[in-house]
């Protein structure tokens, strides 16, 4: 992708691809746009590496028998599928990329707050998941990607400790990308770009970078034991040594729940985008989607106790976790009804980032429901550990994140290359994603709440018709996500010139040109109105 | 029901069709709710879709919507939580007339016995229209004792006992499975639970032949072990006599009391000096941890239990034939 990128093309506008040629100007850049290219590389590999596990998985769980890996090979492939996933494409997808090329943008500013320490937390996250990836090649690791002691400190006969290290260092990345979005966020903001003209994007990533502050420390710290007690005994969480392993899944899931709301209010803010545009009109409730990201990422905090019903965990501790599950679904709720409003009485039209929105608020509004499920306690006695969850989480971090992260990147895709994609495989690609994605996780709803454990490299006969049918759609899926794969990379070339703003969205970020020039704007831009007024009919006042 | 394509599991218990209508009731809840903001989008969407290049009026939002909304969903969720809450306390309180069974979970099959001594592997035969305890035991890493049938399943943690209970309804054969990942052969650690009428489980209780009841198999351990040396039937001897202790509350050394259960049994049997009985010296008794496997452990337990009740050591109390109290 970046040899395509950094082509010189004759009369061109002097833009930040082009400012610089040559692998240095590449790797040791300091504009925020092009480290988020950077990240944009790098994440899809991964993204690439766990959909091959995937795919594996799937094929493996085709037939009841485990015939086509062994056990050892199978736990393997699911933890390597989670851990590439989840901390090295989930975490960092939407602020590493979306959040880096867009937030100094969209708040007027010439680049992150602190753009060497932008760059750092790139290389950091490189050599996180270069560890990652020693530990799979080295021989893999089977401890799932939640560690869960004391599995992880003493029985597994995998490389832990390597891919412990390398969660452990691509924590640093998402720690330092939050703490300066936060920084940017407060001190960089244009003149008249108040906190309540923000766009809905920003305070997405905002909330999003005080739960990685806070949270991903207790994570680190987290790992930072079990690899303590996995090289040296230390009794921490093995009780055979004084530990105690319920302790280990308190300590995982205070970052880990919060997690989630890391990996999807970025997700919740592409979308708020998305909806206005596509609706030519405000947004409805700008307050109280904005303040929902807050409340997400506070009450988010104390509800880790909810994956943790069946451990012998006190049971009025069951009901305080219970209860506040409910009430973090409020701020979701509110999200996904003022968007519906958002489009009332709007002039809607459906280009391929707006078929994402319509399929994200589909999917997460099934994932979240059924969020409720796993919360409500007695029903999740029987519904924990089995397919049931396998499906809620994926209908939220696949049917909402990743669906999200899409849409984005169709959205912001002309302005990050200065192309079109073509809009007709777009279309029929996010369809594609749609139908097979549904196809694969709906049936595993039925298949948990049957009984059918999660990671099980065999399982029982009457479970196959389902399982057939998760991994057709998941081939379908596959395809949904190789196509945009092939038609981005094809319209760098070929795709034609996009304009400045080919929406007609409103947000600075349009009112500059595409590919932006190294520092966004000419001059600084002066906000004189509030987010999204499309109304006005007037351009924000730029220079 | 479809074999090929089973969409609704057997329920085996009152429980599990309690858990079943509050599947059924978040069901409908949900889609109700989803087909009210997928038809409320969808119609959105035809309704307003962009017919030329003029641009709406903007509404700003409306409090009393906000505060709708919010509220409204919230009181529906209560209704989740109220009933969700009800089965899990159900669930955590055994009826005290329960008889028991002990698993014990380990690297990649569940190890059963019975009071009156009966061993299995991978099999649970219980009767129908009895409680049935589960005290769970692990031996080496977390495993999860699933029954799907019954809808409950609870994490067998090392270190920790921890105790289910079900009240069958429905004789028939149903899936054991571990629910919590395990290692290598953890798809592999399943078993079968056998429902049977009370009759048919008379019988089958009469068809296997024991090395004694649980609590004999703890003596004889306490025996082996040497225990008896210190831990006197009458009087107290180096350490305290165990005659009347299980159930009871014990003074420790810190001057706090301590009910004496099954986890404070395996404490002191692991780690003797964590809570010392007031008048005895901390020190003086020597772990057993690594000398005794959990089976083990839980055969003395349900030994010394039995020198609470009975008079005679170890003979069988009512509960260890057939669980009839």
């Amino acid at each position: 992708m970046s040899t395509a990128i950094q082509e010189p093309e004759v009369q061109e506008t002097p833009n930040y691809l082009n400012a610089e040629y040559g692998w240095k100007s590449w790797l040791f850049t300091k504009d925020h746009k092009r480290i988020a290219v950077l990240y944009l590389i790098s994440i899809s590999i991964m993204f690439a590496l766990g959909g091959v596990f995937a795919m594996l998985i799937r094929l493996e769980l085709l037939t009841p028998a485990g015939d086509l890996f062994n056990s050892d090979t199978y736990n393997k492939i699911f933890t390597m599928h989670g851990v590439t996933m989840i901390f090295f494409f989930l975490i960092p997808s939407i602020p590493a990329t979306l959040g880096n090329f867009l937030v100094p943008m969209m708040i007027g500013a010439k680049d992150l707050a602190f753009p060497r320490i932008n760059l750092l937390s790139w290389y950091i996250y490189v050599v996180g998941a270069l560890f990652a990836l020693a530990a799979i090649v080295m021989g893999g690791v089977d401890t799932g990607w939640t560690f869960y002691t004391p599995f992880s400190t003493t029985y597994s006969n995998t490389f832990v400790i390597t891919a412990a290290v390398g969660v452990f260092i691509s924590g640093f990345s998402s720690i330092t990308t939050g703490l300066n979005f936060i920084v940017t966020v407060h001190k960089m903001r244009a003149p008249g770009m108040t906190w309540g003209r923000l766009p809905l994007f920003v305070w997405a990533n905002y909330a999003t970078s005080l739960i990685q502050v806070l949270g991903t420390p207790v994570v680190a710290i987290t790992l930072a034991l079990v690899g303590l007690e996995r090289a040296f005994h230390i009794g921490i969480f093995d009780p055979a040594i004084g530990g105690d392993p319920i302790l280990f899944q308190h300590m995982f899931w205070f970052y880990s729940h919060p997690a989630v709301y890391i990996m999807i209010l970025p997700g919740m803010g592409v979308i708020s985008e998305l909806v206005t545009c596509f609706s030519r009109k405000g947004v409805f409730g700008y307050s109280f989607i904005a303040g929902s990201s807050l409340g997400i990422a506070i009450i988010g905090f104390l509800v880790w106790g909810h994956h943790m019903f069946v451990t012998g965990m006190s049971m009025y501790a069951g009901l305080y976790f219970s209860l506040l599950t409910m009430l973090v679904a409020v701020p979701s709720a509110i999200k996904v009804f003022n968007w519906t409003a958002t489009m009332f009485r709007g002039s809607i039209s459906y280009e391929t980032p707006m078929l994402y929105a319509f399929g994200f608020i589909g999917l997460f509004t099934i994932g979240g429901l059924t969020g409720l499920f796993l919360g409500t306690l007695g029903l999740d006695v029987h519904l924990t550990d089995t397919y049931f969850v396998v499906a809620h989480f994926h209908y939220v971090m696949v049917g909402g994140m990743v669906v999200a992260y899409l849409g984005g990147l169709h959205f912001w895709w002309p302005k990050i290359t200065g192309k079109m994609y073509p809009e007709g495989w777009g279309k029929f690609s996010a369809l594609l994603v749609f139908a097979g994605f549904n196809l694969t996780f709906f049936p595993q709803f039925i298949a948990g709440y049957l009984g059918q454990p999660r990671r099980y490299h065999a399982y029982a006969p009457e479970f196959q018709v389902l399982n057939v049918m998760s991994t057709a759609g998941a081939s379908v899926l596959g395809l949904g996500f190789i196509i945009p794969l092939i038609y981005l990379l094809w319209s760098l070339k070929y795709g034609k010139p996009a304009g400045n703003n080919p929406w007609g969205a409103k947000g600075l970020e349009w009112t500059t040109q595409s590919p932006p020039e190294t520092f966004n704007f000419p001059t600084t831009p002066i906000v004189t109105e509030e987010a999204y007024a499309y109304a006005k009919h007037e351009e924000a006042h730029v220079g | 029901m479809n074999e090929q394509l089973p969409l609704w599991p057997v329920a085996a218990s009152a429980l599990a069709t309690e858990v079943d209508h509050l599947y059924i009731y978040i069901t409908l809840v949900s889609v109700v709710m989803s087909v009210l903001i997928f038809g409320v989008i969808f119609v959105f969407a035809i309704k307003y879709r962009r017919r030329g290049d003029e641009v709406p009026e903007p509404i700003h939002g409306s409090l009393r919507l906000e505060i709708t909304w919010s509220i409204i969903p919230f009181l529906v969720m209560l209704t989740f939580f109220w009933w969700g809450a009800k089965i899990f306390f159900y669930n955590a309180v055994p009826p005290p007339n329960a008889m028991d069974v002990y698993v014990v979970g380990k690297q990649w099959m569940w190890k059963l016995q019975y009071p009156g001594g009966q061993r299995e592997i991978n099999e649970l035969h219980v009767p129908t229209g009895q409680p049935v305890k589960i005290t769970l035991a692990s031996e080496d890493v977390i495993h999860s004792f699933f029954i799907p049938a019954l809808r409950i399943k609870h994490d067998v943690v090392p270190g920790h006992y921890d105790t289910m209970w079900f009240n069958a309804n429905k004789p028939g054969r149903y899936h054991i499975f571990c629910a919590e990942y395990c290692g290598t052969e953890h798809s592999g650690m399943v078993g079968w639970i056998t429902i049977m009428t009370p009759a048919d489980y008379q019988n089958w209780l009469a068809g296997g032949g024991t090395s004694g009841t649980m609590a004999q198999q703890g003596e004889r351990q306490f025996e082996q072990l040497g225990c008896s040396g210190c831990h006197l039937q009458d009087r107290a001897g180096r350490g305290p006599s165990l005659r009347g202790l299980y159930g009871s509350r014990v003074q420790l050394t810190s001057g706090q009391p301590v009910l004496a259960d099954d986890a404070y049994i395996r404490e002191s049997i692991l780690n003797p000096d964590a809570r010392t009985v007031a008048g005895f010296k901390p020190g003086v008794m020597p772990s057993f941890q690594g000398q005794i496997s959990e089976e083990g452990i839980l055969q003395l337990v349900v030994y010394i239990k039995s020198l609470a009740t009975t008079n005679t050591p170890g003979a069988p109390t009512a509960s260890v034939q057939g669980g009839k109290q």
